[in-house]
């Protein structure tokens, strides 16, 4: 491991002048669940690890009737320790539940998560289909990219040098809406996705059809991938096994998976649609109010 | 427990807590990697990236510039070995291999292989500075799976290596040329030919089982000080002392005398830390500085470059009546070697047929070199890979003939006089029992309900071996006694040595405080594996105890003032003349004033045991549309002879079933087409973690081998043996299709589903 330098900013500016001043060559330092890693087994090696953690913007946790506020150093066990977070935005409650151990959620960042940008992220489908906007501030002052839009390829994403998220903004939930995020892994528990599925859905006031539904895969393609040819083909229709048999054979033809330890490309694409009616059933029974089976191994 | 009628024991079967308990509890255990030393240096090593390449140059003379680099060593600097076969416990071991794969010479084997070490004065600069070594390669093409080895066009690793004939006829094996196979083993036993004939159902089926890794959480470490006077010492974590201070020395070419081999406490060996990687390098760094080098592999390396057991490819064919009665059986295994030949071929052809009476049999085996890992050791090397086979087609006989799967090998089972297709004829041995244990379960005896649900069960072997052993215990005079004993402490061994030695002086456990000594401390002894430590050590710590109670006898009669033939010890005490009475404690506490110390002294050699049979039952849950194997319900019933600590005969018992659990599933060396593993880590090598097993309940048969004073077994290795089987059978029971390759991964078992699913389809 090569030596760096440590920096704890406890301004958004003076992280982002220290971000700027290095060019390229300094690393934001969330949780570092990744980042440690990475520096340990030499696949990066940053000059400067900048620890955001100590900025009070990249810690907000809100949740009012305008929607949710997560700032990105925000740690999972924050999130799915609020019951409200739990019950309106479940999908990203489920993922922060399921990345790595305890020991992990204490340190781990939705935040962070996408911003390592790996195709396999466990938050990001849950990040995307719940609408979330990534804030992003650096030099050149704020801008808004949604979730979907975030990660460009494997470890790559929108951020230029000197630039940080700083929150991810959620909209409020609609009435009669449900979301779940679950993954594929031979394991039951401390494992890297084969396939992940989110999905949020809101259903008429009968409960009986979709209005709407938005869909977001992991590891099947370069990035963690929005699908919403999956929602336009179940929008309309009854929430029932046929439309979810349906739902599952297109998101099976919008993948682009590889082969590797993890999995084969063919049974990655298998798994799409299996994972893809399970998790919109899932949403569906959120959406009614009924409670969803969330036992290990299932 | 299973089996009643043994003598009545005092200490033995009770669970008294381990005496190293609350310095592993409370992390004060000293392990290889806790060692600091005054003017340590750090090293690190340089491995190949290549599998399979010639090289042609290495410059290490940017490294040894590097400011805080103390010295680089390469194998130029280890002395050459020519064609040296030693004998190191376990096995014989070919000398030039042994040297090349601890330092690399004209050509690396398998990625990982090791190149060269430096040492400095931080870790991190040692880091820096392999990364300065220039190596220039000739990259060769590798060939990374048994039976394109064993082809004629295939790259040939060794230049050295020849087919070694063993019952085949050496015709057969072209040994013109250089090869990848270095044995050909042939057993046979009665008329195959015949016993086929004779067959009503005979079903041949192919297997196949991934490179595995024994797993276990410490990596390798060494530090070594090579003293000025030659004098050399190594702190390391090991499985055998004695086996490391006799690979160190003679790596160096220097006497066994002049090593002394500390043990430090060691995280899991599986019978991958017998043999040596790391203390020879930090020996020729330590020579060329004069300080002491601390040498620690990190888990890549450990993947790499260590372990792992073989892949292998099985074919077993049996032929039975329409009663059940076999009447003859065939095997052609083929176990990878790794780099370079030694593969537990010869026991897994022992054991493919171990568990039944095959009165016509015939085994060919063949150990074949390939670009991974030279193979090590791992829990009953060797036989799991071909229980899995010969288990697996028992279950589609027992299908076939229509036949209880208990049945059938109650009505086969290998017992007291049956004789093994390679020879050997059983003494008592406990199969039968085992079986008869699982069959009288709660677990078999519940109804299993569900949809995709099965059960499966399975049985298998091991030999345990005797090998030698050396303790000796002083008697303290507050009562106690100090134990010292050469048996590295992998599983609770110091504790049932511990309880063996009490049992013999009729004093509790806590009387008795065993310390595992080093190589200067303590007689020779043998590696810890072939689960012969509780049996072959726990004889020398017998003997040590009975050589105790000889002397204070002695000295008994001295204050009773009566010939030593009047004074007997009993029940934790002496008897006298006249109903003379005195206790351990009291004639402890005459000790200065009747002579002095008393040092007992026991050793093992000749002992040897008679086997242990242990058989599973698994209850599976499979999901149809993704291939995912959940293990709802898992029972072990194993002979332990007489179980000295339940707690840790069980701790065994279940350890060994999880690791076949995770065989079975999940486990496997992933390889590219370059041939580097693409997973050498714990997130992507599967290991089962707690929430992949159930609680494995264990029933522990106790059916006493009659080589040992009170009828220990090993218990360590049968366990690994039948989990593979037994989950591919309940995998069968559940979903209908039979896995035949390792590990049955949710992508292979859901590949199986859909194929028989479209089969469904096509037919209807």
């Amino acid at each position: 491991m090569r030596d760096f330098e440590y920096e704890a900013p406890t301004t958004l500016a003076n992280a982002i002048a220290v971000l700027a001043k290095n060019n390229g060559s300094a690393r934001p330092l969330a949780g570092g669940t990744d980042l440690i890693d990475h520096v340990r087994c030499g696949r990066l090696e940053p000059d400067v690890v900048v620890d955001v953690k100590k900025i009070d913007e990249l810690n907000v946790l809100e949740l009012n009737d305008s929607g949710l506020r997560l700032g990105a150093a925000t740690p999972c066990y924050r999130i799915y320790g609020c019951p409200e977070i739990s019950q309106q935005y479940a999908a990203l409650t489920d993922s922060c539940r399921i990345i790595g151990g305890i020991q992990i959620q204490s340190r781990a960042s939705v935040g962070g998560n996408i911003c390592n940008s790996g195709p396999a992220a466990d938050s990001t489908p849950s990040v995307i289909v719940l609408g979330g906007i990534c804030v992003i501030e650096g030099p050149g002052g704020r801008r808004e990219v949604p979730a979907e839009e975030f990660c460009t390829g494997p470890g790559k994403n929108v951020l230029k040098p000197g630039e940080l998220l700083v929150e991810i903004k959620f909209p409020a939930r609609p009435a009669n809406s449900g979301s779940h995020y679950r993954r594929f892994i031979p394991r039951n528990e401390m494992d890297i996705a084969v396939v992940g599925v989110g999905a949020s859905v809101v259903l008429d006031d009968s409960k009986e059809n979709i209005v709407s539904a938005r869909v977001a895969l992991g590891a099947v393609a370069p990035t963690p991938l929005y699908v919403p040819a999956v929602g336009d083909a179940i929008a309309g229709q009854p929430a029932n096994e046929d439309t979810l048999r349906k739902a599952g054979a297109v998101a099976k033809e919008l993948v682009t998976p590889i082969t590797d330890m993890r999995g084969t490309a063919e049974y990655r694409v298998h798994l799409t649609g299996v994972l893809t009616e399970r998790v919109l059933q899932a949403a569906i029974s959120r959406a009614r109010g009924e409670a969803i089976c969330t036992k290990i191994g299932h | 427990m299973a089996t009643a009628e043994k003598p009545k024991y005092k200490v033995i079967g009770t669970r008294p807590i381990r005496h190293d308990g609350v310095d592993k509890v409370t992390g004060r255990a000293q392990y290889g990697a806790d060692v600091r030393l005054t003017g340590m240096l750090y090293a690190s090593m340089l491995r190949s990236p290549h599998a399979h390449a010639k090289i042609t140059k290495i410059d290490t003379s940017k490294a040894e510039a590097l400011s805080g680099v103390r010295a680089v060593l390469t194998s130029a600097d280890l002395p050459e070995q020519g064609d040296r076969i030693v004998e190191l416990g376990e096995g014989a071991v070919n000398m030039r291999h042994l040297s090349a794969n601890v330092l690399a010479r004209d050509k690396v084997l398998y990625r990982g292989h090791a190149i060269a070490g430096v040492a400095a004065d931080n870790i991190h600069i040692a880091q820096e500075a392999v990364k300065l070594i220039e190596v220039e390669y000739e990259v060769l093409p590798p060939v990374l799976d048994v039976r394109k080895a064993m082809k004629a066009d295939a790259p040939v690793l060794n230049d050295d290596v020849r087919t070694e004939s063993l019952g085949s006829h050496p015709a057969d094996d072209d040994n013109s040329k250089p090869t990848n196979v270095a044995k050909h083993f042939v057993f046979a036993s009665g008329d195959v030919e015949a016993g086929f004939a004779e067959a009503d159902v005979i079903v041949e089926r192919e297997y196949t089982t991934a490179t595995v890794h024994q797993g276990y959480i410490e990596p390798h470490n060494a530090t070594v000080q090579w003293n000025a006077d030659g004098k050399v010492t190594v702190w390391m974590s090991t499985q055998g002392t004695f086996s490391a201070r006799q690979q160190t020395a003679e790596l160096h070419r220097i006497p066994v005398s002049d090593v002394k081999v500390i043990p430090m406490e060691i995280g899991g060996g599986f019978g991958g830390k017998i043999s040596v990687y790391l203390p020879p390098v930090a020996a020729g760094l330590s020579q060329k500085t004069g300080r002491p080098v601390k040498l620690i592999m990190d888990r890549t390396d450990v993947f790499e470059a260590t372990g792992p057991t073989p892949g292998s490819y099985v074919r077993v064919k049996l032929g039975v009546k329409k009663d059940g009665t076999i009447t003859a059986g065939d095997a052609w295994v083929a176990f990878e070697a790794g780099a370079y030949p030694g593969s537990p071929i010869a026991p897994g052809c022992m054991c493919v047929f171990s568990c039944y009476n095959v009165p016509n049999g015939h085994v060919e085996g063949f150990d074949v070199c390939v670009n991974k890992p030279r193979t090590n050791a791992y829990r009953a090397p060797g036989s799991p890979n071909v229980a899995f086979a010969t288990e697996s087609v028992v279950d589609e006989i027992c299908e076939k003939i229509g036949m209880d799967p208990i049945e059938f090998r109650l009505k086969n089972a290998a017992k007291e006089g049956v004789r093994r297709v390679d020879g050997p004829v059983y003494g008592r041995v406990g199969m039968v029992e085992t079986v008869e244990a699982i069959r009288d379960s709660n677990h078999w005896q519940s109804p299993l309900e569900g949809p995709n649900r099965g059960r499966g069960t399975a049985t298998g072997f091991w030999f345990n071996c005797g090998l030698k052993s050396a303790a000796t215990a002083t008697v303290n005079y507050d009562g106690t006694v100090s134990l010292l004993e050469g048996s590295t402490d992998i599983g609770g061994s110091r504790v049932s040595l511990a309880m063996q030695t009490a049992e013999t002086l009729g004093i509790p456990a806590e009387a008795v405080k065993p310390t595992v000594g080093d190589t200067d401390a303590v007689g020779f002894t043998d590696v810890t594996g072939g689960s012969r430590v509780t049996f072959a050590t726990g004889i020398a710590c017998i003997e040590a105890a009975r050589d105790i109670i000889r002397q204070l006898e002695t000295r008994a009669a001295l204050i009773w003032e009566c010939d030593a033939s009047a004074v007997s010890y009993e029940d934790g005490g002496l008897n006298g003349p006249d109903g003379a009475r005195m206790s351990f404690v009291e004639i402890a506490g005459k000790l200065h004033a009747t002579g002095g110390s008393i040092v007992g002294r026991g050793t093992s050699s000749e002992a040897d045991q008679s086997g242990a049979f242990g058989t599973h039952a698994v209850d599976v849950e499979v999901d149809p549309d993704t291939g995912k194997v959940q293990i709802l319900r898992y029972t072990i019933a194993q002979d332990a002879g007489t179980a000295i600590h339940p707690s840790y005969v069980e701790g065994q018992l279940q350890g060994g079933v999880v690791q076949g659990i995770g065989w079975a599933l999940n486990e496997e060396y992933w390889y590219d087409d370059k041939g580097s593993m693409r997973n050498p880590t714990y997130l992507d090598y599967r290991v089962p973690t707690c929430y992949d097993v159930p609680m494995i309940e264990t029933i522990i048969v106790e059916v006493p081998d009659p080589g040992h004073p009170y009828g220990v077994r090993g218990v360590g290795e049968v366990p690994i043996c039948p989990p593979q089987a037994a989950i591919a059978n309940a995998i069968y029971a559940a979903v209908g299709v039979r896995m035949r390759d390792l590990p049955m991964s949710p992508p292979k078992v859901c590949k199986a589903i859909l194929e028989k699913r479209a089969e469904g389809n096509g037919a209807s």
